[in-house]
């Protein structure tokens, strides 16, 4: 999870709707890995639903944080610290804002598929409208709520659209179970490549 | 070095304490010989509640001993863990029965070479049977029966503590609720055993030596005080020695030492001396090298006994047991579904980050105990 966002964006989790779509996809007793996870939020919330959800982190201070919520967290890179899971040894595993951030994308979505029956991924959606029009307008790589960051300090290595996505999974021949696209208060149906801010994927290998 | 009193994260002390030593009648060793009797010293911190389900057995590293925290009677140093261990502090005595013995093979009071041999009368020496790190934890599983202790709310250690930590996870699953190990591994690579064998050689090479059955007032001093200067060696870090040491003052000199970090060396040697014993440095350190959970696969089929929920940390800076180590233990304990946290600190000051005052440190212990997980994973 992007640590800085949802400082940035100071939002309350439990109230998102792609945290609450998450949650609802997710029964208690089963095991989740949470690939990012930041200080342990969403992690926070499934956990207290019964899951056994364990993290990767690579902060330190986060993982202090999640220790405090009595999460169980691996400081480390996800970019090479999957390797010793089993085949399909998790129910899910969720790349929550994470997958923009890897080096690696494609490499760490197949690895994610080899170790989760099913895959979660979250991330920004680069063709949002204000984003599109910023470009258009100002030339200039934007900055919006969703991406505060400049192209020097962001922590973001990729970007990519909800289109985009489709196109990798059909590359690929990834199984898409599941599709859905928020902004920071409710799930847009209609043009989501345009409206959303956020796109979630279930898939499967 | 900060002490306790110059860091707001570390508040108070367990003040003046006492070792006790307590003798059990025997104990079978995995090598099949019988130490008769068995003498565990010890100190204890804090009170054992009525449900006996808040004791934590803090184990030590190789030359460490049973006092862990306060002072005793006219010590200027409290006990080795005293930053973790005390009112208020990560190792909360308000909360917790800390137990802390000395690891039988030692010097410090347990049944070791310096101990006398029931049969002969005389000393054991070097005549004391070979200990192994499962001997050591079986005696202390010995001591935690004595208090009447089934299950441990935690075992915790560092270094060889660490490596004894792991073991009661394995040889006694359901003895322990939580586990702790810290700047340590499931075995020693060839770099560790190659480091504790010069240590060794040093010892053996020592006029003195005498196969191990020197008397106390002909010691082989020289080659112990060299094996403590190699060892401290692998306990510092490239930086801190260049923070502390640098290179002066390089006069030149050949018939001694010129320089700070050599002088340091020879101090840090030629006061081991005084506190430690020969047999018991061999004795120990063949105790830490042959001890082995395996590496990978293996590992992972050792570690699916466990059923506590473990913290493990490491430090960027330790390059006698380096992070990749303790990343091997959480890797396997991860493929079993094992609760386990794992965090590399970035503490400057080597192998022996972990006896040292961190911030951090103090508040993921801390935060670890604290956070009581009662639904479990298992």
């Amino acid at each position: 999870m992007n640590i800085h966002t949802n400082e940035a964006l100071g939002l309350d989790l439990k109230n998102r709707p792609d945290i609450s779509y998450i949650a609802n996809l997710i029964k208690p007793g089963e095991r989740v890995l949470d690939l990012g996870c930041g200080y342990g939020e969403l992690m926070l919330i499934l956990k207290n639903k019964g899951v056994r959800v364990q993290g990767i982190e690579k902060d330190d201070k986060c993982i202090i944080q999640c220790v405090k919520k009595s999460l169980y967290v691996h400081h480390g890179d996800i970019d090479d610290g999957l390797k010793h899971h089993l085949d399909h040894s998790f129910d899910f595993v969720i790349l929550n804002q994470t997958i923009q951030q890897t080096l690696n994308p494609g490499d760490i979505i197949k690895e994610c598929l080899r170790i989760g029956k099913q895959v979660i991924i979250v991330f920004p959606n680069f063709s949002h409208w204000q984003i599109r029009t910023s470009i258009l307008l100002s030339g200039k790589t934007p900055v919006t709520d969703l991406m505060p960051f400049h192209w020097y300090d962001t922590p973001n290595l990729h970007y990519l659209s909800g289109k985009d996505f489709e196109d990798f999974c059909e590359f690929e021949r990834i199984k898409i179970l599941h599709r859905a696209f928020f902004n920071r208060t409710r799930q847009i149906k209609l043009f989501p490549n345009l409206y959303a801010t956020l796109a979630l994927f279930v898939i499967r290998a | 070095m900060p002490t306790s009193e110059t860091n707001d994260f570390f508040h108070g002390s367990v003040g003046v304490v006492q070792t006790n030593i307590v003798t059990f009648e025997s104990l079978t060793l995995e090598g099949g010989e019988t130490i008769t009797p068995l003498e565990i010293a010890y100190e204890t911190y804090g009170t054992l509640n009525e449900k006996k389900d808040n004791a934590i057995l803090v184990c030590h590293a190789l030359s460490g001993d049973a006092h862990a925290a306060g002072f005793h009677e006219g010590d200027k140093r409290p006990g080795w863990w005293d930053y973790y261990i005390g009112p208020g502090k990560a190792f909360d005595t308000n909360r917790y029965f800390i137990i802390s013995s000395n690891v039988i093979g030692g010097c410090k009071g347990s049944s070791g070479p310096l101990s006398k041999n029931g049969k002969t009368g005389s000393t054991f020496q070097s005549t004391f049977p070979f200990v192994s790190i499962g001997d050591m934890v079986n005696a202390q599983e010995k001591l935690v029966r004595h208090f009447g202790i089934h299950k441990l709310f935690a075992v915790a250690g560092g270094s060889m503590g660490g490596m004894q930590a792991l073991q009661w996870s394995v040889a006694y699953p359901d003895r322990l609720k939580n586990c702790i190990v810290m700047a340590s591994s499931s075995e020693h690579s060839a770099q560790q055993i190659a480091f504790n064998e010069v240590g060794r050689q040093a010892i053996l090479s020592d006029p003195n030596w005498n196969q191990g059955l020197y008397t106390q007032d002909k010691r082989p001093s020289k080659g112990l005080a060299l094996a403590r200067m190699m060892g401290h060696i692998t306990y510092l870090s490239d930086e801190m020695m260049r923070e502390k040491f640098g290179r002066k003052p390089p006069k030149g000199n050949i018939q001694s030492t010129d320089f700070a970090v050599g002088s340091y060396l020879i101090y840090q040697g030629e006061s081991f001396v005084d506190r430690f014993d020969a047999n018991s440095y061999i004795y120990v350190t063949k105790a830490l090298d042959h001890f082995s959970l395996g590496t990978g696969k293996e590992l992972t089929k050792v570690l699916a006994k466990v059923r506590c929920r473990f913290l493990v940390i490491a430090y960027t800076s330790d390059w006698l047991y380096p992070p990749y180590q303790s990343e091997e233990i959480v890797k396997s304990l991860e493929v079993n579904a094992v609760p386990v946290s794992f965090i590399e600190l970035n503490n400057p000051a080597g192998h022996d980050s972990f006896l040292l005052p961190s911030e951090e440190q103090d508040s993921i212990l801390r935060d670890f105990l604290s956070a009581t997980d009662e639904g479990g994973f298992f």
